[in-house]
C-alpha cells in the first residue's frame, strides 16, 4: 500500500474527527424520551453492562442523559459561537477600516470585555436577562468574540496595506469592492477556525454557569445541570454520576480542539510542504 | 591573479529536487536542478549568473548542505577531492566554506554586531575582528551596535566580515549587491577580488551580470537549473562573437548597452521541462537532435558549453 | 497632456526628516523620462507621490494643472519593483488582469503571456512572468503616464529587455509619457530622452 503522506493523514484524521462529532450529537438528538425515564427500581445502580454509565438517584440511565445533556450543550455551543463568530467578523472588520476614534473604541471595548472573567460576565448577563437559554446563549455570544476580533482586525489592517489593494484602489475600485473581493477571501479561513476553536470554550463555559445554577433551568439536563446534581451523592460515596458525564465532556471538547487545529494546518499554505 | 590548477571544489551531474504537494493531496518530485557542472579553483572568482529559478541560491544551500528537508540531491559535489556528505558539510559550514548572505535580515537582531561576527570560536578573535573593521572602514563603536543601527553599506561590510573571520576557503557571495548604489557596488565587489587574490575561492552568485563580468575570473550561465556555459570572464568583455552557447549570447545581447534585443519566449519551469535540450524552444538553431537529446557539457577552447552547435 | 510635480516635499510625520525637499518635475505626455539616485533619495517616494499613493505635505502634483483624481481610474499607473507583492495572491492571473477592466488580447501577446498562465495562481509563476501581469494590467487600465519603479530590477536581462521593448512600444503608439525610475544609468540612458539625477536635481 501506498505511504499517506501528511497532508493526507490530517485531512483524513479531520474527517474522521466530524464524522465522529455529527454521529455523536446525531444519536443523542434521537434518543426517546423514553430512554431517560425514572424508575425507583433502578435508582443509584453502579456501572453494569446493562447501565455502562450506572444510573442516578431518579434511576435514569446516565449514558443516555449524559448523550442528551451534551446535545443541548452542543446546540448551545454551536449557536453562541456561530453567533459571537460573525460579531467577530463585523467587529474586526469595523476595528481596522473605520476612523481612528471608531478603533480605539472598539480597542477598549476588547480589552474591557476581556478584562473581566469571562465566568462572572456571563453569569451577570445571564442573569439580567432572566437566566435561561436565552440569557445563556446571548452571555456566551457576548464574551467570545474578542480574540477572533482581534485577529480579524489585525489580519484587515495588514491587508489594507498591501500593494495590491493600493493598486485596486487607482484602479477606481470602490473600497467595498475591495472588501468583497480583496479582503474576504483571506478572513475566510480564519473565520472558520477561529469558530471551531472557540466552539470548545463556549461548551465549557456553559457547562460551568449552568453547573453553577445561573445558567439552563433543571428541566433542561445539560451536562452542567448532570454534574451540579451529582455533586449532592458524592460524598455518599456516588463516583459515576460525576466522573463518566465529566469525562465525556472533556472528550467532546479535547476532540473538537484538536479538530480546530488540524484545520488551521490544513488551511495553512506555510505548514504545506514535508 | 594566480591560478593554481588543482580544484576546490568540484560539482558535476548535480540534480536537486523536491517533494511537493500538487495542488490537492498528491505529492510530486519537482525537479529544480539538473546536470549541474561548476569547478571552482582557489584564487579565483567564479560568477554563477543566471534568472531567478536557474537554481543559482540553490546550489549554495546544495554546497553548504542546508537545503529543506523535503529536497533530494544526488551527483557528485567534491570538496578537495572528498564527497560532501551532510556530516562533512555540518563540520565545514562556517569554517571552511563561508556564506555571505543576502541581508542582514540573516543577523540576529537581539545581539551586538561585534560578538556576531566572533561567533562560537574560542577564544574570541577580537583582535582580528578589530582589523577586518578597520580595513572596511568601519569605526570602532560598529562592534557595540545592533543589527538595526547599520546602515545599508555597513550591513554589507559587516556581512562580507562574518565569512572572512573564519579562514574560509571557499566563500559563497548570494546576490551581494542589489539595493546597492553603483559604489558601494564595485567597492563590495573589490572586496571579493581581494580576499580571491590571497588566494580564496569566490562563487558570486548575481543576477548584475554586467558588474560580474568586470569582477571575476570565469562566469557560469545557468538556465533552468543546469549549467549552460562557463567561459573565462574576458570572453564576455569581448562580445557575444567569443561566447559559445545561444543562451549566454542572448544574455550578453540583451543588456541595455549592447541592444537591449532580448529573444522570445521564458524559461520553462520545473516540472514541465523539454525532454532534450533546456534551451531549444527558444533557440534559434535548434534542431531534431536538440529536442530530443539533453546535448553533454564539453569542453571548447577554455571552457565549457552544453549544446551540439557550439563551436 | 503634463504631468508635473510643484515644488514637492514630503515627510510621513512632524517628527520625521524630510525624504523629498522641493522637488520640482515635469514630463509631457509621449516624453520619457529616467529617475536615477543612488538609494536614500526618495526615488520611491516620488514615484508614489506621482500617482497619486501618497499626498505631498508641501506642494503639488497636477496632471494639466489639476489635481489627481481621487476617485475612479487613475490615468497616472505605478508599477513596483515586486510584483509578488502588487498582485492579490490569492486571485487567479485571469482576475488580475481583468481588474484594470477591458482584456486586451494584442497586450498579452506582446508581452507573450500563455493563455495557459490565465488559471494559475500568482505563487505558480516567477517573478518576470508576474512583472508581465503587473505590467500589461497597468497597460489595460488606459493609463496616460506610466511610472516605473526598478521594475526590471529583480528580473533577468533577457526578460528586461522583453517588458521595456513592449512598454515602449506601447508608449510610442499611445502617445503614453513614462518616468522609470532606476539605478541603472546603462538602462536609463536606453529607455529615456532625459535622465533626472535625485541626488543632484538636475538633469544628465
Amino acid at each position: 500500500m501506498k505511504k499517506l503522506n501528511r497532508r493526507t493523514k490530517v485531512l483524513l484524521l479531520t474527517i474522521l474527527m466530524t464524522v465522529i462529532l455529527i454521529a455523536f450529537y446525531a444519536f443523542a438528538v434521537l434518543i426517546p424520551e423514553s430512554a431517560v425515564a425514572s424508575s425507583f427500581l433502578n435508582a443509584k445502580l453502579p456501572p453494569s453492562w446493562e447501565h455502562p454509565f450506572g444510573t442516578d438517584a431518579l434511576g435514569r440511565d446516565l449514558l443516555m442523559r449524559t448523550f442528551k445533556g451534551m446535545a443541548v450543550s452542543m446546540t448551545v455551543g454551536i449557536v453562541a459561537s456561530g453567533i459571537s463568530a460573525v460579531l467577530a467578523v463585523f467587529i474586526g472588520i469595523a476595528a481596522a477600516t473605520g476612523s481612528k476614534r471608531v478603533d480605539a473604541v472598539i480597542s477598549w471595548i476588547i480589552d474591557l470585555v476581556m478584562g473581566i472573567p469571562h465566568t462572572v460576565l456571563i453569569i451577570l448577563i445571564s442573569f439580567a436577562l432572566g437566566r435561561g437559554l436565552k440569557g445563556l446563549l446571548v452571555g456566551v455570544a457576548a464574551t467570545h468574540w474578542c480574540s477572533l476580533a482581534r485577529l480579524i482586525r489585525g489580519e484587515v489592517l495588514q491587508l489594507r496595506s498591501q500593494q495590491y489593494v493600493a493598486v485596486s484602489r487607482r484602479l477606481g475600485k470602490s473600497s467595498g469592492w475591495i472588501l468583497v473581493h480583496h479582503l474576504l477571501p483571506h478572513l475566510v479561513p480564519q473565520f472558520f477556525v477561529g469558530l471551531v476553536l472557540m466552539f470548545p470554550h463556549a461548551i465549557l463555559h456553559e457547562a460551568s454557569i449552568s453547573f453553577l445554577g445561573y445558567g439552563l433551568p433543571p428541566e433542561q439536563p445539560a451536562i452542567g445541570i448532570i454534574l451540579a446534581e451529582s455533586m449532592k451523592y458524592i460524598s455518599a460515596g456516588m463516583w459515576w454520576p460525576a466522573v463518566f458525564p465529566g469525562l465525556t465532556l472533556v472528550l467532546i471538547v479535547l476532540l473538537v480542539d484538536r479538530l480546530g487545529d488540524n484545520l488551521r494546518m490544513v488551511i495553512d499554505p506555510y505548514n504545506a510542504q514535508e | 591573479m594566480k591560478q593554481k590548477n588543482e580544484t576546490l571544489l568540484e560539482i558535476h551531474d548535480l540534480s536537486v529536487s523536491f517533494r511537493m504537494y500538487d495542488g490537492g493531496l498528491e505529492q510530486k518530485e519537482l525537479q529544480v536542478i539538473s546536470d549541474l557542472h561548476l569547478t571552482v579553483r582557489p584564487g579565483e572568482i567564479v560568477a554563477v549568473a543566471g534568472s531567478s529559478g536557474s537554481g543559482k541560491s540553490l546550489l549554495a544551500s546544495a554546497i553548504l548542505g542546508i537545503l529543506p528537508s523535503n529536497a533530494t540531491v544526488r551527483g557528485h559535489l567534491h570538496y578537495k577531492g572528498q564527497q560532501l556528505t551532510p556530516e562533512i558539510q555540518s563540520r565545514l559550514r562556517g569554517r571552511e566554506i563561508a556564506l555571505v548572505p543576502q541581508s542582514v535580515a540573516f543577523l540576529d537582531p537581539l545581539m551586538k554586531v561585534g560578538k556576531q561576527v566572533d561567533g562560537h570560536k574560542k577564544p574570541y578573535p577580537t583582535e582580528k575582528r578589530r582589523g577586518l573593521f578597520k580595513r572596511f572602514a568601519l569605526p570602532e563603536k560598529t562592534e557595540s551596535l545592533y543589527p538595526f543601527q547599520l546602515s545599508g553599506g555597513m550591513a554589507r561590510r559587516v556581512l562580507v566580515s562574518t565569512a572572512l573571520i573564519s579562514d574560509a576557503e571557499l566563500i559563497i557571495a548570494d546576490e551581494p549587491t542589489p539595493g546597492m548604489s553603483l559604489d558601494q557596488a564595485l567597492e563590495a565587489l573589490q572586496m571579493f577580488r581581494e580576499m580571491a587574490d590571497a588566494g580564496k575561492a569566490v562563487i558570486l552568485i548575481t543576477h548584475d551580470i554586467d558588474l560580474a563580468f568586470e569582477f571575476a575570473d570565469r562566469v557560469a550561465v545557468f538556465y533552468a537549473g543546469t549549467t549552460v556555459e562557463t567561459a573565462p570572464a574576458a570572453d564576455f568583455r569581448k562580445g557575444a562573437d567569443a561566447l559559445r552557447h545561444p543562451y549566454s549570447k542572448a544574455l550578453w545581447r540583451a543588456l541595455p548597452q549592447n541592444g537591449f534585443q532580448p529573444i522570445d519566449g521564458f524559461q520553462p519551469y520545473a516540472g514541465e521541462l523539454p525532454k532534450g535540450c533546456l534551451f531549444a524552444p527558444r533557440c534559434p538553431h535548434a534542431t531534431e537532435e536538440c529536442r530530443c537529446q539533453i546535448p553533454p557539457i564539453r569542453e571548447t577552447g577554455d571552457g565549457e558549453v552544453r549544446c551540439f552547435h557550439a563551436s | 497632456m503634463r504631468l508635473e510635480a510643484k515644488n514637492v516635499s514630503f515627510r510621513y510625520d512632524r517628527r520625521q526628516p524630510w525624504v523629498l525637499e522641493n522637488t520640482n518635475l515635469s514630463i509631457e505626455s509621449g516624453e520619457r523620462l529616467a529617475l536615477f539616485a543612488p538609494s536614500g533619495y526618495g526615488k520611491t517616494t516620488l514615484a508614489m507621490l506621482l500617482a497619486g499613493y501618497l499626498e505631498p505635505t508641501r506642494g503639488e502634483v497636477l496632471l494639466d494643472g489639476k489635481n489627481l483624481p481621487k476617485k475612479g481610474v487613475c490615468p497616472v499607473q505605478l508599477i513596483y519593483q515586486h510584483p509578488e507583492k502588487a498582485i492579490n495572491p490569492r486571485w487567479r492571473l485571469k482576475k488580475v488582469l481583468e481588474e484594470s477592466g477591458e482584456m486586451r488580447e494584442e497586450v498579452l501577446d506582446a508581452f507573450g503571456i500563455e493563455r495557459a498562465w490565465l488559471d494559475r495562481f500568482p505563487r505558480e509563476l516567477s517573478g518576470g512572468e508576474l512583472q508581465r501581469f503587473c505590467v500589461a494590467r497597468a497597460l489595460m487600465s488606459g493609463a496616460d503616464f506610466l511610472i516605473c519603479d526598478e521594475i526590471s530590477t529583480m528580473l533577468d536581462v533577457i526578460t528586461q529587455a522583453q517588458i521595456w521593448n513592449v512598454v515602449l512600444d506601447e508608449a510610442k503608439n499611445r502617445n503614453m509619457g513614462i518616468i522609470a525610475v532606476t539605478h541603472n544609468k546603462h538602462l536609463a540612458n536606453r529607455i529615456a530622452d532625459r535622465v533626472y539625477d535625485l541626488s543632484k536635481q538636475e538633469y544628465l
